[in-house]
C-alpha cells in the first residue's frame, strides 16, 4: 500500500516534447513508471525526438491520450502563460490525478483552476511542486529517485528539496517511505496537507509522517488543528516536522509565491507552536528531520 | 512589483473608478503647471515612493521644511514652495528604513472636502482560493491594528471566479460601510470596477486606504496601492513599463534580470540554493551553527551554467560575504550543472573566500566528478549539517 500512486497507475506526460518534460519523462520511466503516452498538441501521431521516449505514443489531446491508454494520471510540463490551459483540459478529461510541475503560473489563473476543481473528478497536486514518488512503483514530477527506500514514512512538504532532505534522512536511518508527496509553494494550489495527511492516516502501511511546511499562510496551523480533531478519534501516527524560514525577515517574499511573513501572519514561530500543539515532534534543524522521527519512533 | 500612486490612479481611471484629478511632476514648473491645471482652492502635493507613511513621514534635510511627504497647499505660490522643497531630498517613513527614499516625483492633486474616511482591499486570499475584498468603517488607519484590536470592525467577502462580479456582492460591502442610497449604488459599481481592474491586471493587492465619502456625498478612492503578480507580468507590458527602477535594490533588480531570487541579508555567509524552502532552511540552519546568511538565493529550477556564475557575482559584490555555501539538491535541477556553473564562476571571477559545496540528487556522482577533476579548492560536504559547520569553520579559521 502506499497513497496516490502506486505500480498500477498509468502516467502520461502534458508537455513531453519540451526540454523538462523530456529530461523528467525519461527520469520517471527509467524509474519504472508507466508512461503510457504524452500530449503535445499539433504533434499527435508522430515519434518523440528522443530515443528513449520514441515509444511513447503521442496525442494531441488529453482527451484523445486518456481514451486510448486508460490514464489514471498525467504530469504537467507545460510552461507557465498555457500551464492553466492544460491543466484544465486534464481536468476536462477527467484525469483522476494531476500533477503540476510547472513554476509561475499567475495565481490569478489558478483561482479559475481551484473554482474548476470544486465538483470535478479530478485531484490536483502543486502546481509548483516536486511532485511525488512511491518507492520502487511510480515517480510523477521531478524527485530524484536514487535517495528513496521502500519503508514506513508517509512525507509531506510544502518545499520541494527539503522533501528530499526528508527522503534522504529517513532512508539514511533504515526507516524508508510510502510516499512522498510536494504540495508546492504557490498560494494558490490543489492539495493541501490536510488531503494529504488524511491520506497516510487511513493508509495502513503508513507508520509515521514527516510534514515539513515554511513561513506564509496558515495551512500548518490548519492542518495542526486537524490531527487534533482525528486524534480525538483515535486516529494518529507519530510525527516529526519543520518549518522553513525562522531566520526570514517579515515582508520579503521567500522566492516561493506563498513564503511571506505578511500582517503579522504566517509567521515560523505561530506554526511551531501549532505544530507541538497536535503532538508533532519538530525537528531543531533540517538536518536532523530523520534522526527526530527516530527518537519519536523510540519513545 | 509596485507602482507609484499616480501610475495607479491613472489605472482607476481607465476603470471609471473615481480619484481626484491630479497630475504627476517631476520638476517645480511641472508642478506649477500641474497645479494651474486643477481648480483649486486647495491642492494636495504628495511625494511619490514606493513606501506606505508618507504623511506622517519626515525629510531628512531641514530645508525641505517640517512637514511630512503629503502636503495641502493653499495656493499655487505654496505648490511651488513645497514642490522646491520636496523634490530631490529624502524622505524617511516607519516603512523607507532608517536611509528613507530620495523624492524625483510628486503628485500634484485636487484637494477633497472629505466627511468619512473608509477603508477597502482587495486580495487572492489563499483561505478561499478566491479574489477577496476587504471593507472597514475604520479608514485612514492601520487597518492591521484594525483587525487585531477590533476584528469586528473588519468585513471580509470573496467572489466566485465562476460567477464574477454580482450586484449583491456590491450591497454586501455597502451595507458593511454603511452607506446608502445613492452611494450604495455607487459603490456598487465601484466594486464591479475594482474587481475587474484586479483580475484583468492580475494584482495580488489592491489597498485602498482611505476610501472617501466628501462632503458633497461621493465616493472617491483617494489613495491606492497596488501590488502585481509577478508571475503574471508576461503579459502585461503596460504595467511592466511603470516600473521604477530607482525604488528597487540595485542587486535585485540584477538578480531578477536572471531569473533569480535574491534577498539581501546582513550576515557575512553567501547561500546559494536551489529551491525556496532549502534556501530558508539552509540560512535557518546556518544560524544554528552561529553564523549569519549574508542572503537568500534560489536559482530556482532549470538553472544554466549562466544562471549560476550570475548568482555567484551577485553573492560576490556584497562585500560583507566572507564565505559561500552552495548547496543543491537536484529534482529539477542537475547537479552536473550547477558543478558546470561553480566551476566557470570561480574561474572568471578568482574567489577567494572559502567555498563549500554540497550536491546531492540528480546527476549527482557526475557533478560531483565535474569539481573533483577542476582542480579548484572546493570543500566537498556530504550532508545540510555538515555543509553548515564546514563553511562557518572555514570563515571563522579565515578570520582567525
Amino acid at each position: 500500500m502506499a497513497i496516490l500512486i502506486d505500480k498500477t497507475t498509468k502516467v502520461i506526460c502534458q508537455g513531453i516534447t519540451g526540454s523538462q518534460g523530456t529530461f523528467h519523462t525519461k527520469q520517471a520511466k527509467a524509474y519504472g513508471t508507466q508512461i503510457v503516452g504524452g500530449v503535445t498538441p499539433g504533434k499527435g501521431g508522430t515519434k518523440h525526438p528522443d530515443a528513449e521516449l520514441a515509444d511513447v505514443p503521442l496525442f494531441d489531446s488529453v482527451e484523445e491520450a486518456v481514451k486510448v491508454t486508460g490514464a489514471t494520471a498525467s504530469s504537467v510540463y507545460v510552461p507557465p502563460p498555457f500551464a492553466a490551459d492544460a491543466i484544465l483540459e486534464a481536468i476536462d478529461a477527467q484525469v483522476p490525478l494531476i500533477v503540476c510541475i510547472t513554476e509561475g503560473i499567475p495565481v490569478m489563473d489558478m483561482v479559475r483552476v481551484k473554482r474548476a476543481l470544486d465538483g470535478s473528478k479530478s485531484r490536483l497536486l502543486g502546481p509548483n511542486c516536486p511532485g511525488l514518488l512511491t518507492p520502487n512503483e511510480c515517480k510523477i514530477g521531478i524527485m530524484p529517485g536514487n535517495i528513496f527506500k521502500h519503508g514506513s514514512v508517509g512525507i509531506v512538504s510544502r518545499s520541494g528539496t527539503l522533501t528530499y532532505e526528508a527522503v534522504k534522512q529517513t532512508t539514511d536511518v533504515g526507516l524508508g517511505q510510502t510516499t512522498a508527496v510536494g504540495i508546492g509553494g504557490d498560494p494558490v494550489k490543489g492539495t493541501e496537507f490536510i488531503d494529504v495527511l488524511d491520506l497516510f492516516l487511513s493508509d495502513p502501511e503508513t507508520k509515521s509522517i514527516i510534514m515539513i511546511g515554511e513561513i506564509g499562510g496558515s495551512a500548518e496551523e490548519e492542518a495542526s488543528e486537524y490531527l487534533v480533531r482525528e486524534a480525538k478519534k483515535g486516529r494518529r501516527k507519530p510525527m516529526a516536522g519543520f518549518i522553513a524560514g525562522v531566520t526570514a525577515p517579515p515582508g520579503r517574499r521567500m522566492g516561493h509565491a506563498g513564503a511571506i511573513i505578511s500582517g503579522g501572519k504566517g509567521k515560523a514561530e505561530d506554526k511551531l507552536e501549532a505544530m507541538r500543539a497536535a503532538g508533532i515532534a519538530i525537528s531543531p534543524s533540517p538536518a536532523a528531520l530523520g534522526q527526530t522521527l527516530m527518537e519519536v519512533l523510540r519513545s | 512589483m509596485n507602482i507609484h500612486e499616480y501610475q495607479a490612479k491613472e489605472l482607476y481611471r481607465q476603470y471609471g473608478i473615481p480619484t481626484p484629478n491630479g497630475f504627476a511632476a517631476f520638476s517645480v514648473d511641472e508642478a506649477v503647471e500641474a497645479a494651474r491645471k486643477l481648480p483649486g482652492p486647495v491642492w494636495v502635493v504628495k511625494a511619490q515612493i514606493h513606501a506606505g507613511g508618507r504623511g506622517k513621514g519626515a525629510f531628512k534635510e531641514k530645508d525641505a521644511g517640517e512637514k511630512g511627504g503629503v502636503r495641502l497647499a493653499k495656493s499655487i505660490d505654496e505648490v511651488k514652495q513645497f514642490a522646491g522643497q520636496m523634490l530631490g531630498k529624502t524622505l524617511v517613513t516607519v516603512q523607507t528604513g532608517p536611509a528613507g527614499r530620495q523624492v524625483n516625483r510628486l503628485y500634484v492633486e485636487d484637494g477633497s472636502a472629505i466627511d468619512r474616511e473608509l477603508y477597502l482591499s482587495a486580495l487572492v486570499d489563499r483561505a478561499s482560493s478566491r479574489v477577496s475584498f476587504i471593507a472597514s468603517q475604520a479608514g485612514g488607519m492601520n487597518i492591521e491594528d484594525v483587525a487585531h484590536d477590533t476584528p469586528e470592525k473588519i468585513y471580509t467577502m470573496s467572489i466566485d471566479p465562476a460567477t464574477g462580479f454580482q450586484p449583491f456582492h456590491g450591497r454586501k460591502i455597502a451595507f458593511a460601510l454603511g452607506l446608502k442610497g445613492d452611494q450604495a449604488k455607487a459603490c456598487g459599481k465601484l466594486i464591479e470596477n475594482l474587481y475587474r481592474m484586479v483580475v484583468e491586471k492580475d494584482m495580488s493587492l489592491l489597498e485602498i486606504n482611505p476610501l472617501v465619502v466628501t462632503k458633497d456625498g461621493k465616493l472617491i478612492c483617494l489613495d491606492g496601492k497596488m501590488d502585481f503578480d509577478s508571475n503574471a507580468l508576461f503579459r502585461h507590458p503596460e504595467i511592466v513599463a511603470l516600473r521604477d527602477l530607482g525604488e528597487e535594490d540595485p542587486a535585485e533588480i540584477e538578480a531578477s534580470k536572471h531569473d533569480l531570487a535574491f534577498i539581501k541579508l546582513d550576515g557575512n555567509i553567501g547561500c546559494l540554493v536551489n529551491g525556496a524552502g532549502l534556501a530558508m532552511a539552509t540560512m535557518d540552519i546556518i544560524k544554528l551553527f552561529g553564523a549569519e546568511p549574508a542572503n537568500f538565493l534560489d536559482v530556482g529550477g532549470g538553472a544554466s551554467k549562466e544562471k549560476v556564475q550570475a548568482a555567484f557575482k551577485l553573492i560576490l559584490s556584497d562585500p560583507a560575504v566572507e564565505g559561500i555555501l552552495v548547496n543543491i539538491f537536484g529534482g529539477i535541477m542537475r547537479c552536473d550543472i550547477i558543478a558546470d556553473g561553480v566551476i566557470a564562476a570561480a574561474r572568471e571571477m578568482d574567489i577567494k573566500v572559502p567555498l563549500v559545496v554540497r550536491l546531492e540528487g540528480t546527476n549527482v556522482e557526475l557533478g560531483k566528478k565535474i569539481l573533483r577533476e577542476s582542480g579548484l579548492k572546493v570543500v566537498p560536504a556530504d550532508d545540510l549539517a555538515d555543509a553548515a559547520r564546514k563553511i562557518t569553520g572555514e570563515v571563522k579559521k579565515a578570520a582567525a
